[in-house]
């Protein structure tokens, strides 16, 4: 169940173009040489700059989720993940959880979510994580819902996570100043 | 289809592909060989691979720790909820055999060594019924003998946890009853135990708690008594689990020779009393200086004889023992797993013979029974059950996603 998916060609071209020494990109309309078999949906998609891995969302009836996973930066430069978009829900936001007044509080992350260059960034409970709010369709576990990242400059990463059952993720919310 | 292309269950695949490859280090080439066990690895970062044409757990050679665990779907639990439950078990079966953690794992480090971790799952009729697919197995026939107990039979669900360390066999189970719960409740649990890994050389016959070498005669050709070669079932199997009680405290009053009579072999080696080695034939033909049988018309070995090594059950025991009453009477007996191609045609015929005039059915009652199909293996990018459940009907992807 860990799902790699990439950034759109928009990403690559971005990546890119922001002078990084990332190797040059295949135009998305190009098949990858060698798709996995049951997945050859992913030759159109060949730029691998962002991937996720293992992103899984907590089962919900309504209200409030989170979901998690690791995010991967194949590039040579830092990418800054912006925001998150779902069908499950209008209000996401990129949340942190930090200490406030000796409790664990999460509150919206200034500048979003970095993944350094060639380098790794964990979304789990009790850290950063993608905060779903407002969710009126009930996630059931082993559902699968689309999930899409936007990152610095507009590129996007599309991957579908899991519903997972789980008892934490239960931080307070603080909601950031401009909500 | 998503704004990508790639559709949800491709996607799904892709990600089991991409999981087992960030572990194919370590198992390597596994993917055709699930149930066909490597020389077992005295470390516990040994491998049953999970992958395979068949479900591992059935032909592996027996791990030391076993829990069983059954469970009844909840009601209104139909074919598609049935599918997302075992891409979730299949996906953490797979994880933790690789010595992972499972997605969302809260305790991850008890994953770490999987000591020859095996999940095998079962379905039993209830499932199919719920699923609206026929069934292939049903739940035995009546025997005189049986003192059955709902608490330990029937079932819709079986998860059959094997592991060389009781620890991850526990994490496992913690972890698979987690992502059950939304979808079914426990029926029973059932833990076994045979010799701890390397206690004794590999291949050797365990002792159950009456003393005997149990499991002596099994199948050699797998293919023909256990594996079936067509039909929804194909590379699958059936699982008859009893759970038999033995009287240990009444055992204790028969001599030595009371007791291999009873069974028909020596307790010391397993022999058969007509011969000298565990492995010889037994000669049901020969006669005493009396003229009376030397294998007893009523033994044990003689009302269980299948002659057809092609029909005969593959016996997989683990031992139980949980605990004492106040006055030191042992609950203990045998979780007695029996693996064919045919219920019917293999188990039954047995069964009946044994309870219709065994010698040892006076220190030995089955308390518990349940019958599971055991569906094939999957691949990397597969699920548990998707052959029987999906290709039988075509309608599980309908329905699917979060809706």
């Amino acid at each position: 169940m860990k799902i790699r998916t990439t950034l759109f060609a928009a990403a690559a071209v971005l990546l890119a173009g922001c002078g990084a020494t990332t190797p040059a990109t295949t135009p998305a309309t190009t098949p990858a040489a060698d798709p996995a078999p049951g997945a050859s949906a992913q030759a159109a998609v060949p730029a691998r700059a962002l991937t996720i891995t293992d992103p899984w969302v907590k089962a919900v009836e309504k209200g409030m989720t989170a979901a998690f996973g690791t995010l991967v930066n194949h590039t040579d430069s830092p990418i800054t993940v912006t925001g998150a978009a779902s069908p499950l829900s209008p209000r996401i936001e990129l949340h942190e959880v930090v200490e406030s007044d000796n409790k664990m509080i999460m509150q919206p992350k200034d500048g979003g979510f970095v993944v350094p260059a060639r380098g790794s960034h964990e979304l789990k409970p009790g850290g950063d994580h993608i905060m779903l709010m407002g969710v009126e369709e009930e996630v059931r576990p082993g559902a699968e819902i689309p999930f899409t990242l936007t990152v610095e400059g507009g590129a996007t990463l599309e991957f579908t996570a899991v519903g997972k059952d789980f008892a934490g993720a239960k931080e307070d919310y603080q909601p950031g100043m401009d909500h | 289809m998503g704004a990508s292309g790639i559709s949800r269950r491709g996607l799904f695949m892709a990600g089991a592909v991409t999981a087992a490859g960030t572990v194919a280090g370590t198992v390597a080439g596994a993917v055709e060989t699930a149930g066909a066990s490597a020389p077992p690895d005295p470390s516990g970062a040994a491998v049953e691979p999970f992958h395979g044409v068949h479900q591992a757990g059935v032909a592996t050679t027996p791990q030391a720790y076993a829990v069983f665990v059954a469970f009844d779907l909840k009601p209104g639990t139909g074919l598609e909820p049935i599918s997302r439950l075992m891409r979730l078990l299949t996906d953490d079966a797979r994880r933790l055999a690789q010595g992972r953690g499972a997605l969302a794992d809260t305790e991850p480090e008890l994953a770490v060594s999987p000591a020859r971790l095996t999940v095998t799952f079962g379905f039993g009729p209830g499932l199919f019924e719920a699923a609206g697919v026929e069934s292939p197995v049903r739940q035995l026939p009546a025997f005189e003998t049986d003192k059955l107990q709902d608490r330990w039979s029937g079932g819709d669900l079986l998860a059959q946890i094997c592991a060389d360390d009781p620890l991850t066999v526990a994490h496992a189970l913690r972890m698979l009853v987690k992502d059950a719960r939304a979808f079914a409740r426990v029926r029973w649990t059932q833990r076994g135990f045979r010799r701890a890994a390397h206690v004794q050389p590999d291949g050797s016959t365990q002792r159950n708690l009456m003393g005997q070498l149990d499991g002596t005669v099994n199948p050699t050709d797998l293919d023909r008594a256990v594996w079936l070669g067509q039909g929804p079932l194909r590379g699958g199997t059936t699982l008859v689990l009893r759970r038999i009680r033995m009287d240990l405290e009444s055992w204790d009053e028969l001599d030595r020779t009371g007791r291999e009579f009873t069974i028909g072999r020596r307790l010391s080696d397993g022999a058969p009393l007509t011969g000298t080695a565990e492995h010889d034939e037994p000669d049901f033909g020969r006669l005493n200086r009396l003229g009376f049988p030397v294998i007893s018309e009523y033994a044990h070995i003689r009302r269980a004889r299948v002659d057809d090594p092609g029909a005969r059950i593959l016996r997989r025991p683990y031992n139980y023992d949980d605990g004492l009453a106040r006055d030191g009477t042992p609950d203990s007996g045998l979780l007695f797993a029996s693996y064919q191609a045919d219920v019917d045609q293999q188990f039954v015929p047995v069964q009946r013979r044994l309870d219709q005039g065994d010698l040892l059915n006076a220190w030995v009652t089955a308390i518990g029974s349940a019958v599971f199909a055991i569906p094939p293996g999957c691949g990397p990018g597969g699920w548990i059950g998707e052959t029987l459940l999906v290709d039988g009907t075509g309608e599980a992807d309908q329905n699917r996603g979060h809706g």
